[in-house]
């Protein structure tokens, strides 16, 4: 069994069931805050996705859209919840 | 050798994710929920970045690799401890399990502790200057 099989037949099956799994919780979250954890963790493994992709690939450039959404997912994050202090306040 | 190492890397890692995601899915409570997203799927990614990084065997790409971790270790917690805390003052529900809440016993000695000037002044019967 070759890396390249390995990769598409156990990490990207594994690694898309978690997707789907924290989509429920998006979808159910009782709560907002839960539903932007779940998003936090979507991006996150999203990250990991295109990571597991430029290694299937061999192309090494997809890891600047990694950085890229590394930083887009904490100002996500952080921008959440300063408005949610904000609406909070009134 | 090379193939070995990064399909066991690989494999830790992506299972340190998809329990991120069942904890996520399962756990009963915001908190706890918020604890496994943090520390899981940070270990997840950084075990499939240094498989990228060993596989190319390139400076840059390792250099990539090593900032994408860094800012990964260095913005979750941050975020997390954020949302969090508006999720505390917002109000939402620990699970019935819970044994401890520190923040609540700090500010039930100290009242007043956490409001703006604006309240402060209200309360006291201070005017603004």
């Amino acid at each position: 069994m070759t890396l390249d099989l390995y990769f598409d037949f156990i990490i990207f099956p594994i690694l898309t069931v978690s997707v789907v799994l924290v989509f429920l919780r998006l979808l159910k979250g009782p709560d907002i805050v839960d539903r932007v954890i779940a998003l936090d963790l979507i991006i996150t493994i999203g990250i990991a996705l295109i990571t597991a992709y430029s290694i299937r690939s061999g192309q090494a450039i997809l890891l600047d859209v990694a950085m890229i959404l590394a930083l887009i997912a904490f100002l996500g994050t952080i921008a959440f919840s300063f408005y949610l202090d904000k609406q909070e306040k009134k | 050798m090379t193939s070995i190492l990064i399909a066991v890397f690989s494999t830790i890692g992506t299972l340190a994710v998809l329990f991120a995601s069942i904890g996520v899915l399962r756990m009963p409570d915001f908190y706890l929920r918020l604890s496994v997203t943090v520390k899981a799927a940070t270990l997840g990614v950084g075990l499939l970045l240094a498989c990228a990084a060993f596989i190319f065997q390139d400076s840059s790409i390792t250099t990539r690799a090593i900032s994408i971790v860094f800012f990964l270790i260095l913005t979750a917690p941050v975020a997390a401890h954020m949302i969090g805390r508006t999720a505390y003052h917002k109000g939402v529900p620990t699970w019935k399990g819970t044994v401890i809440d520190e923040l609540k016993e700090s500010t039930a000695e100290k009242p007043g502790q956490y409001e703006t000037e604006g309240e402060k002044s209200a309360n006291t019967g201070e005017k603004k200057l």
